[in-house]
C-alpha cells in the first residue's frame, strides 16, 4: 500500500535529528512536524522570521503580528527568537540550517529539483525554495513517486525550470525512501507491502536496488 | 526648526514628493507587517507606473493588491505572487510585469542597497532561470551567480513603535522584510502603531536606528489576517 500524507510525513520525522534546526516547507513537510519523537528536540524555522516554530495558537492567542512562511497564524515555541528576512536567509545561505523538507514536481538522480513553476500555467514564485536548496546541509524531498497519470516523478533529468542543481540528497515518498548519489536513485527502504518491482516501475532515472530493500518501520 | 522630530499629521505629508514611475519598496510579509495607511494614501494619489519591491502583493482589494485596481503598478519585485486574481489578470494580459526574486535575494538586495552594496554573490539560483543572463563565478569550488541590490525613491514600512527620531521597534514577526525596507529608500517613511517619548525604548533593543527614517506617521491598521489556523484545526 502506498502511503498517505500523514504516514510520509511520519516518516520525514524519523530524519529529525536531536538538536536539529529544521526549515519545513508547506505541505506534507509541515505536517511532520506533529510526529517529533518524544525523545528528541528540535527548533523549527519559519524563512518569514522565526526560529522556534510553535503550534497553531488557540482563539485567545492569535496574533496577526505571529505567522508562519505559510502566511498561517502560528505560536512562537520556549527559546525562540524573531529577526528579519535578512537575518532569516543569512542563516539559510549561510549552511546553519541542518535539515530543510520540502516538496516539488520533479527530482532528477543528480539531485536536480524543479518544484516553483509549469511553463504555460501561472507562475506564481518560488518564495524562499530557492535559498533553502541552495543552503541547507540536508534536503529531504517529499512527494508522490507519480502525478496522478501514472508518470514518474523521479526522472533521469528534470523537464521543468530548476529551482537548484545537485542539492538533494533524499527523497520520500509515498512508495519508497531513496538516496541521490553518484547520478542514480538508490533504494533504501520501501512502503510495507509495496513491491521493488513497482518502485522500479514507477521511478524513470537510474535506480539502484541493492538485495534486501527493508519496508520501512512506523 | 524640525530638527528630529520626523512625526507628520498627515499621510499627505507622509507620501508628499511620490511621482509617477518611480520605485517604491515596502515591507511586509503577506498582509504582515505591511504599511497599510501609506499603500492606501498611494492609491488616493493615483501615481501611476510605480515599481514595487514586496515579497508579495496582497491580496484582492487589501495591502498593494489596492494598487493593481486602478493599474498603478507597472512592475513588481516580488518572491511569491499567487494570493491575488487581479495580479493575475494583468500579468496575463500583459499590464503588469513582475520579476521573480528568490525571498532571501530579494531581502539581501535591500540590505546591500542600503548598505551601499551594489552588488553580491549567492549560490541561489544558480542553474535555474534566475540566473540566466547573470554573472556566474566559482568560489572555492561552488558556483555563484552575482545579484545586483536595490534601492527605491521610496521605502515604506510598517514599525511597532517608534521615537520622533524615527528609532524603531517591530512586533513579531511583522519585522520581516520592514528594517531592510527602511534602509533601502531615498526617503523613508515609517507608519506606526504608537510614538513613543524619545528615551522610552532603549537604545540596545532599537531594531532600525533614527538615522535611516525620514517621516513617521502613526497609523491606524485592520491587521488582517490571510490564514487563520487555529491549534484545534490541526488536530484533526
Amino acid at each position: 500500500m502506498s502511503l498517505s500524507r500523514e504516514q510520509i510525513a511520519m516518516r520525514v520525522a524519523q530524519e529529525f535529528g536531536d538538536g536539529h534546526y529544521i526549515n519545513l516547507g508547506i505541505g506534507i513537510p509541515t505536517l511532520a512536524a506533529n510526529y517529533v519523537a518524544d525523545d528528541i528536540e528540535v527548533m523549527l524555522q519559519s524563512e518569514n522570521g522565526l526560529l522556534g516554530m510553535g503550534p497553531y495558537p488557540t482563539e485567545e492567542q492569535v496574533d496577526a503580528d505571529m505567522i508562519n512562511a505559510g502566511k498561517e497564524t502560528v505560536t512562537a515555541a520556549t527559546g525562540a527568537s524573531i529577526f528579519n528576512s535578512a537575518e532569516s536567509f543569512a542563516m539559510i545561505r549561510g549552511g546553519h540550517v541542518d535539515l530543510t523538507v520540502l516538496g516539488a514536481f520533479e527530482v532528477d538522480c543528480f539531485g536536480n529539483i524543479a518544484s516553483w513553476m509549469i511553463p504555460g500555467k501561472l507562475i506564481k514564485g518560488m518564495g524562499g525554495a530557492m535559498d533553502l536548496v541552495a543552503g541547507a546541509q540536508n534536503i529531504i524531498v517529499t512527494m508522490t513517486h507519480a502525478d496522478k497519470h501514472g508518470h514518474s516523478k523521479l526522472l533521469a533529468q528534470c523537464t521543468l525550470p530548476l529551482t537548484g542543481v545537485n542539492c538533494i540528497d533524499k527523497i520520500i515518498t509515498d512508495l519508497a525512501v531513496l538516496e541521490v548519489k553518484d547520478g542514480a536513485f538508490h533504494l533504501v527502504e520501501r512502503a510495507p507491502g509495496v513491491s521493488v518491482d513497482e518502485i522500479q516501475s514507477k521511478t524513470a532515472g537510474k535506480l539502484v536496488v541493492s538485495e534486501n530493500v527493508p519496508e520501512m518501520m512506523f | 526648526m524640525a530638527g528630529f522630530n520626523k512625526v507628520v499629521d498627515s499621510y499627505e505629508a507622509a507620501m508628499v514628493g511620490l511621482k509617477d514611475n518611480m520605485t517604491v519598496i515596502a515591507g511586509g510579509f503577506g498582509l504582515c507587517g505591511i504599511p497599510e495607511g501609506l499603500i492606501a494614501q498611494i492609491k488616493k494619489m493615483n501615481t501611476k507606473g510605480l515599481t514595487v519591491v514586496s515579497n508579495n502583493c496582497g491580496v484582492d482589494g487589501f495591502g498593494l493588491g489596492l494598487l493593481l485596481e486602478e493599474k498603478q503598478i507597472k512592475k513588481m519585485v516580488s518572491s511569491y505572487v499567487g494570493e491575488n486574481a487581479l495580479f493575475e489578470q494583468q500579468l496575463l494580459n500583459g499590464e503588469l510585469e513582475v520579476e521573480l526574486t528568490p525571498q532571501g535575494t530579494l531581502a539581501e538586495k535591500m540590505r546591500a542597497g542600503g548598505a551601499g552594496i551594489p552588488a553580491f554573490y549567492t549560490a541561489t539560483g544558480f542553474g535555474t532561470p534566475v540566473g540566466e543572463g547573470k554573472e556566474a563565478r566559482k568560489f572555492n569550488g561552488r558556483d555563484y551567480i552575482l545579484e545586483e541590490s536595490i534601492t527605491g525613491d521610496f521605502a515604506i514600512v510598517k514599525a511597532y513603535k517608534a521615537d520622533r527620531y524615527g528609532n524603531c521597534i517591530y512586533r513579531h514577526t511583522a519585522q520581516n522584510f520592514n528594517p531592510m525596507a527602511a534602509t533601502a529608500g531615498k526617503i523613508t517613511v515609517l507608519e506606526v502603531e504608537e510614538i513613543v517619548e524619545p528615551g522610552e525604548l532603549s537604545p540596545s533593543e532599537i531594531h532600525t536606528p533614527g538615522i535611516y527614517v525620514d517621516r513617521i506617521i502613526v497609523g491606524k491598521f485592520e491587521k488582517r489576517i490571510e490564514r487563520k489556523i487555529l491549534s484545534s484545526d490541526s488536530n484533526q
